[in-house]
Formats: C-alpha cells, structure tokens, sequence
C-alpha cells in the first residue's frame, strides 16, 4: 500500500498503483458530511402516511386536526402535489410495447402497494411531522392485491392499473431458430427451474433529501443523497417547470448507493414539491422501515431453462422462459424491464454456442418497483447458466472445470458476437479459469473433499464464469428516449500557485472514484498525486455528465479526465515554450516542472502559472494562455465494454441443520486496465458479499396479502462480518482499446457470479445425498427440505 | 409532545446541560443538539451498530438508549476520540488499507475496534469478525476492516513487546 515509487518508476507514474483515498481520512475522523446530517436556515422535516394495504381505494383524507398541532407546517395530498408536478412514466422507446402507469409524488385515487406514501406532512421537527399523521384520518377501501406472478397473468385477472387493460408490463422473445428439433434431438438436456428472492440494497445510509426552492429567483437547490445528480437537475426541471439552468444538485458524500439510489422516488419529487409550496427547506431521510418498503427491490425472477450438449459434452443450446414480478409501476427514468433483458440476453454469455430462443414477461403486481441495482440481472443470468452446465457435466460425466475448458469462448476467438446479441470486443474466460484452478487449488479441494466425505463432512465446490456489462453508450437510455448521459465532462486548471483542479462529472460513493481521477490527472499531466485536488457531485461547479454507474467511473469518467489532462498538458506547454523560446516538442512536463529533451528542469509549473495569471504582460504577443480545459467524452466503437471473470466458492455444509459455512471465496477478474488494485479488489469484494448476501441471506418476504413481513434490520438479514470468508483476488487485464486509458468496469463483477458459485457450491456438497436447490437465498429450511429432512 | 426534561452530562469531555424531549434518543440528540453527526442512525433498532459511542467507556447503541438516560454519564463520540488521538493508530491502518468505501458504517466500526483492541493480545481473524459481526458494512465486503485491525493489534502487541 502506498508503495514508494522505485528507481525507474517514471515520477508521477500512479495509474496501477495502489494509493489510499485522500477524501477517506475525513470519513475516519467521523467528518463525513451526509444529507442526512445537513441543516439549513428556517429547514423543516417531512413525513408521510403510508398505505397499510397493498391494493385500495382512498375514499377520503381528513387532515384537520393533524393541522393544528404542534409544528405542522403542510400537509399534502396527491392532488396538491399533481397541481405543480408533471406524472412520469417508466418506459423506454425501444422497449416495443412497454407499458406503465403515470406516476404522481403521491398517488391520487388508490394506493397500490403497502407502504406506499399516501399523504405529506410537514412540521418543524419530524418528531411533530410524525405525531401529526397519526393524526390524519385516511379511509381506504381494499381492493383484491395482484400478487402472484402467474394468477396476475390469467385472463380477467384483478389489474394493478385498470387503465392498463392487463398486468403485462412487457414481453420479449429472441430466438435464433430451431430450438425445438435441436433439444428433441441433442445427446442430453438438464433442465430445471430457479426462483430468485426479492431482495434490496441496504444503503448503510437511508435515502436523503433536503429541497430549498427559493420563489424570488425561482430557484432549486436539492441536497440529493443520489448517484446521478444532472439526472435529477433534468426531471426536477422538467416535472417541476423550473429553468435547467436554475436547478442545482448536490450530492456530497453519499452512504452507499449500489444502483438503488438513481431512481426517482415518490417521496423525493413529494418533498421538491412540498418546498416549492411552503418556500422553505423540506428534508426527508427515509427510516429504515420507509426503506424497506420504498427502496427499490431488486431480483425476483422466475426461470425456466433447459441446455442442450451433444455426446462429447458441448453445449448446442439454451432455451429460457423468465417471468419477473416488479410491483405496481416500471420504474422512471431507467425502467424495471433492464434486469429481465439483460437476465434473457447475458444467458450463457461466456460460452461457446449458437442457438438460443428466450421469453421474458415483465409483470405488475401490488408490491414495492424493482428496478435496477448492482449487477443488473448478472447474478440471476449466471446463476442459471453455471447451474445448468453443472447438471450438464454431470450428465456427461465430466468435471465441472473440465466441462467449463471444453465450452468457454476460446480467449482468441474475439472478437465475437453472443446469440443473444452482445458483440464481445476480447474476453478472457479460458485464461481466468486456469488462474482460478491454480489459486483454489482445484484439484487439491476436490481430493480433500473425497476424504471428508468418506468422514461424513460435506464440502461443496462450485465455480462460475461470469460476463459483466459495464461503460454502456447511448445505444441504451439514450435511444430509449431517456435524457441520461452516456458521456462524462471535466474541467481541469492549473490554479495560479500551480496546483491542479479537477471538476469531473463522475461522483463518488466511497468506491474511490475522486481518487483514481486524481491518479489519471496527475499521471498524465505530469504532477504529484497531493496537487490534484477532485470535485464531484455538484451540477452547479461540474459539466453535465452521466455519473456513477454501471460501472462508469473508471471506463467513462476516467478517459474523460485522461483527455482532459492531455489537453491541459498541450496548452501548459504551449505557454511554458513561449516562456522559454523553445519548441513545444522539446518539452515535457515531469513532477510539476517544464523538463527539456535532457530532462532539465527549467521552470515550474507554478511559475508558468504565476506568470498566465499575473504578468501576461511579459508573454509574446498572440500566447494563449488557456490553463483552464474542458473536456466531454462519450463512448465509441462497442456499445458496451464487457468484462468478464470466474469465481470460486467453497462452502460445507451441515446436512443436519441446514447451515452452510462458506469457507473461502475466490475471484479472477477482467476489468481492462485496472488504476488502483487496492480499491478495485475491496470493491469487488463488497461485491461478492452482496452476492453471497443474495445466496444465502437476504429476501424480501411478503404474505399473500402482498404485506412486506421481515421489513427491519432484526428480520432481514445481510451478511455479517461473522459469516463472511476471506475473499482472495486475483486479475487478468484485457484493456479495451476503445479507449487510450483501457479501463472497464469492476463494480458489478463481485455480485454478478458470487450466488451462482455459491449455488453451484451447495449443490456439489449435497451430491452424496442425492438432493438439489434450484432456489435462493439457500436458507437453512429450504436446505433440509431439499435434503428431505423436513 | 412538548414535556422536556433536563439531562446534564459529558460529552467528549465537555459538560452539557439541555432541556430535551424525554423520547430523544441520545443518538439524535447527539446528532441534533450537540452537532456531533460522526454518530450515524442506518437501523434505529439496535442492529446496525452504526450509531456505537462509548458511555462510560462501554460502546453502546446510540438509536437504543434515551438521551436523558445518558443523565451523569460521560459520553465519547468518534469526534471525541479523533481530537484525543486514541485511535490514531486504527484510523491510520483503516486509511492505509481502504477498510472503509463511503463512511457510513465506519464510526461505529472504529468504536468497536477501540474495544475490541483495549485488552492486551493479538486476537483471531475469527475473534475479530466475530466481535465485528454487530457493525454492518455493505460496501467493503469485511476483509480489509479485519485486516486493518489485526494489523494494528500486532503492531500493538508488537511495540509492547519492544518496550
């Protein structure tokens, strides 16, 4: 960590290099400053009355005596809102025949999931705000719930939306043709079907707003604990009639995201409109019961697959039926049909074959949205897919590792294109599932496992290559209609003492995003990494961008602080060889100085400044002195920069309890050029707890009421320091070449394959007893279930 | 709700006196009244640990006592303990080893390591993510925090020996 630099290391040499993060100090002396701890002048709290029902009619709302009590400020209905907000609607263009209802910050007519927030009240403190909706008299009537997946698709069905016409949000198929003869016809098919829980992010952080509209200037100013800020400048603007360019939001430290946090949430536009109606301050910081039945969810797919191999093994073909459920509306802007596209079109994607027919039936219901969160349909993709070629090997005898050399895409056949349509630039499968053999020690587990369980200890090993999207250009939301960015934009300046600024449109989470900008900056300008000083998250001080996410920072934000800081380097040269009557090509910029061919110094970056700023009068005459650069980049050439990678999860399994001990995890990973190991592996990491989280853990229960029932950090459980092994790393680089950095993305890789390792893994360890699980989390019960013991 | 109470205690070696609401948690009041938002709510239940302080020395749930049950109590907060520069040496090994991404968590963490590290000895990876295992982290995935501990514990350990 911190490693010196050595004696031929290039000074300033930092992309590649493990350096911590300058903005984390702050973090551990207690410094953060969250949404959640800011406070304005004259600020109020909101809070909301929820449905307690998942499906009813609001009859009345009799708000007069909450009113009158201590502190109330407001108290809003959905009606008072729609009057000065636009509805959305969660669909994307090119998603043929998406459909969803308008949504209002609060409904107007009927609630259609429990918890939904119904009524707004403001008051002085939320203490008083809460008193007073205890207050507040709703009378609903039930309506029947829609919550199964497959009675919500019967004809007649009670609908979610009546305007609707059905509970289809949307429906597609790809196929390449033949499927039926070739499965009638193949050597072996395994099929099976998988159910994958509901299951949510649990940002350490609640979700944050604070709103400050201020009427004499008509003027916006969101304090957002989000990922995206210049999205929400553009729908507050939008959906609220306020100029672009009079809407501000800030994201200052953010306490956790993980995708869930760019959605636009009901209470978020409630609390923008409620400011705009009172002209003060409004905040919300969601509780952790709001969380959990506000938050987006994510997951809850149901699949049928099946594969076919031939004789010798091969694998000829997929064929995959997905319903997912996700709640009463698609989610705006992204939608809530991303996850089941990408689940029908990352199906099999590390392997070597060429038919493939796929359904996906994208279903309302009365529960909570779900919408995009790490690893966007990844982990239900390769939980099928690793699953299934486990069941194949065995059906032809051969180990799952051998199984996977025979059929993974040979690491030289890029570039290539996936049946389901992805065009692959160059992948490394095959060179990750040696390295991940070697680093398990493959061969040594599964030795060790045939003595133990000859001693009655059950060891399960299970691998799983994965293919990540990351860096997605405008062939996604944009030509869906979406207003998101799919390029970045930075300022870089040298400041007049000669230091460096960087203005980047990319924000930070804690993945490290302002440090590995600060690396690239300052690699490429040729100064020390402490000159370089990083500022995200504000759209009043940044250029517009896309920001943080799918796995954005590094591919996207990071070649666009590349091209910048080359630009700023040109014209720093520009002006220090005016200086120096020299040619530019004679001169460099090392560690902060103007070098010549020799490596002279001859003059400092700080000089070179003092004098653009502060005697221009001593420049020839026509030197522009333009220390200050611009810069946009979007990405060009493959619509996505896909990574790839392979884990390995070792578990044993106690066959009596139905508890399963995971004894160590293993990942080898291909993110292109990586810019600071120490960050990318405890990102990947983190990632691989929430995958084991998903594994094992983490669901979202609901009665047949469609009533949330384990919404509480007492009954939800996320993985815990306790059951978590030590996660080992290891990385091949495959550098995309769309880009002169080479970075792709890593944040996803970690969730995207460890469930499906982990599944793997479990299924191997109940071999001996003839049982399987096709379904997670593997809670213990559903473990002695399968095993037949309950 | 408008009944207060008074509650006098000490608060990272400051004496307080405020009138409060008897149903303030001490992890809002410290956060509200005292400015001190190092103190960080996720669950208000007691689960999460990111709310920990020291109450007389003990760490303890923040969401789970009321501020005026802290009444004569010494209170320390992850503020207190960075000015005191008693935990220097664990925020320095948390830096050095990224064991934290965006911060929420990590107060209450450093509380837990301060405790965990005050009796003498190298503990076990298991015995750290054991005593860890009340202190949620979505972001880092454990390793580098029980890494960073263990690293002080055996530079502790180590320069005890030395001495």
């Amino acid at each position: 960590m911190n490693a010196p630099l050595g004696a031929l290391d290039r000074p300033n040499s930092y992309i590649g290099r493990s350096v911590s993060r300058p903005n984390a100090k702050r973090l551990l002396a207690g410094k953060g400053r969250y949404v959640t701890d800011l406070v304005l002048p004259r600020m109020v709290h909101a809070a909301f009355l929820r449905s307690p029902y998942a499906h009813a009619r609001i009859v009345s709302v009799d708000a007069e005596a909450a009113r009158t009590m201590p502190g109330v400020r407001l108290i809003a209905t959905g009606g008072d809102l729609a009057r000065i907000c636009q509805p959305w609607t969660g669909t994307l263009d090119h998603f043929k025949g998406m459909k969803s209802a308008p949504q209002l910050p609060l409904p107007v007519g009927k609630a259609t999931w429990a918890g939904q927030a119904v009524v707004a009240i403001v008051a002085d403190t939320r203490a008083q705000a809460e008193d007073a909706a205890e207050a507040v008299m709703v009378e609903f009537e039930e309506l029947p719930p829609v919550i199964d997946i497959d009675a919500a698709r019967e004809p007649g069905a009670d609908r979610v939306a009546e305007e609707l016409g059905d509970n289809i949000c949307f429906h597609a198929k790809l196929d390449t043709g033949g499927i039926d003869g070739l499965f009638a016809t193949a050597a072996h098919v395994v099929e099976e079907e998988f159910l994958f829980g509901r299951h949510t992010a649990v940002t350490l952080e609640p979700r944050a707003i604070l709103a400050d509209y201020e009427a004499s200037e008509e003027r916006l100013t969101v304090h957002h604990a989000t990922q995206t800020p210049f999205q929400f400048q553009d729908l507050y603007s939008r959906h609220f009639g306020i100029p672009e360019a009079q809407v501000r939001v800030v994201a200052p430290d953010i306490g956790g995201s993980f995708g869930m946090k760019l959605h636009v949430y009901h209470e978020d536009m409630a609390v923008v409109g409620l400011s705009i109606l009172l002209g003060r301050p409004v905040k919300f910081v969601a509780d952790r019961i709001e969380s959990f039945v506000s938050d987006i969810h994510a997951r809850d797919h149901r699949v049928r697959a099946r594969m076919a191999i031939d004789a010798a093994g091969t694998i000829i073909g997929m064929d995959v039926d997905d319903v997912t459920a996700i709640g009463a509306f698609s989610t705006y802007p992204r939608t809530s049909a991303v996850e089941g596209n990408q689940v029908i079109r990352l199906m099999g994607a590390p392997y070597r074959f060429g038919n493939y027919r796929a359904e996906l039936s994208v279903v309302f219901q009365n529960k909570v949205q779900t919408s995009q969160y790490r690893a966007v349909g990844h982990p239900i993709a390769a939980a099928v897919t690793e699953r299934l070629v486990d069941m194949a090997a065995a059906r032809a005898g051969l180990d799952p590792a051998v199984m996977r050399e025979r059929n993974l895409i040979a690491d030289d056949a890029y570039p290539c294109e996936s049946p389901t349509g992805y065009r692959f630039e160059a992948l490394s499968h095959q060179e990750c599932l040696a390295r991940l053999k070697a680093m398990m020690d493959y061969d040594g587990l599964r030795a060790e496992q045939a003595v133990l369980r000859a001693k009655g200890i059950h060891r399960g090993i299970g691998i799983a290559s994965f293919v990540e999207i990351s860096n997605p250009s405008p062939a996604f939301y944009g030509i869906g209609g979406a207003r998101i960015s799919a390029q970045d934009g930075a300022v870089v300046k040298v400041t007049p003492s000669g230091e460096v600024r960087c203005l980047i449109s990319v924000t930070e989470q804690g993945q490290g995003t302002e440090t590995i900008i600060g690396q690239i900056v300052a690699d490429q300008l040729g100064v020390a990494r402490e000159k370089v000083r990083v500022i995200t998250g504000d759209t009043e001080v940044t250029p517009h961008g896309g920001a943080t996410w799918a796995c954005r920072g590094a591919g996207i934000g990071g070649e666009t602080a590349l091209r910048a800081a080359r630009a700023l380097k040109a014209n720093v040269l520009k002006v220090a060889a005016a200086i120096l009557q020299a040619r530019t090509d004679e001169l460099d910029l090392l560690d902060g100085w103007i070098v010549d061919a020799v490596g002279q110094q001859r003059l400092s970056l700080a000089d070179v400044a003092r004098i653009a700023y502060f005697r221009s009068d001593t420049l020839p005459p026509g030197t522009e002195a333009q220390l200050t650069v611009a810069h946009h980049f979007a990405p060009q050439g493959y619509p996505f920069a896909f990574t790839n990678g392979i884990q390995g999860c070792h578990v044993e399994l106690d066959a009596e309890t139905g508890f399963v001990k995971i004894l160590k995890h293993w990942v080898v990973e291909d993110c292109g050029r990586i810019i600071n190991p120490l960050l990318v592996d405890e990102q990947v990491r983190g990632g691989v707890v929430q995958g084991l989280g998903a594994a094992f853990f983490e669901e979202c229960l609901y009665d047949a009421a469609g009533q949330l029932t384990n919404g509480s950090l007492a009954d939800y459980l996320v993985p815990m320091a306790c059951e978590m092994p030590d996660i080992e790393i290891d990385h091949v680089e495959t550098p995309t070449l769309d880009t002169i950095l080479g970075a792709k993305g890593c944040g996803e890789a970690g969730t995207a394959a460890a469930s499906a390792a982990a599944l793997n893994a479990v299924n191997d360890a109940m071999t001996p007893f003839g049982a399987t699980i096709a379904q997670i989390p593997m809670t213990p019960a559903r473990l002695l279930r399968a095993l037949g013991r309950i | 709700m408008t009944i207060t109470a008074s509650v006098t205690l000490t608060i990272n070696g400051e004496d307080v006196t405020r009138e409060i609401e008897p149903r303030e948690t001490l992890a809002d009041f410290l956060r509200r009244d005292m400015q001190l938002t190092g103190t960080h709510t996720g669950c208000e239940m007691g689960v999460c640990g990111a709310c920990l302080v020291l109450v007389d020395g003990k760490a303890t749930h923040g969401c789970l006592v009321f501020a005026v049950q802290a009444e004569g109590s010494t209170v320390e907060t992850i503020e207190g303990l960075s000015e005191r520069g008693i935990i220097g040496d664990i925020q320095a090994a948390f830096h050095e080893r990224n064991a934290l991404q965006c911060g929420f968590c990590t107060p209450g963490m450093l509380v837990t390591a301060h405790s965990m590290l005050a009796p003498p000895g190298v503990p076990t990876r298991e015995e750290i993510r054991d005593a860890l295992s009340g202190n949620y982290c979505r972001c880092t995935g454990y390793e580098a925090i029980v890494d960073a501990i263990e690293a002080v514990a055996r530079q502790r350990a180590g320069e005890e020996v030395a001495a």
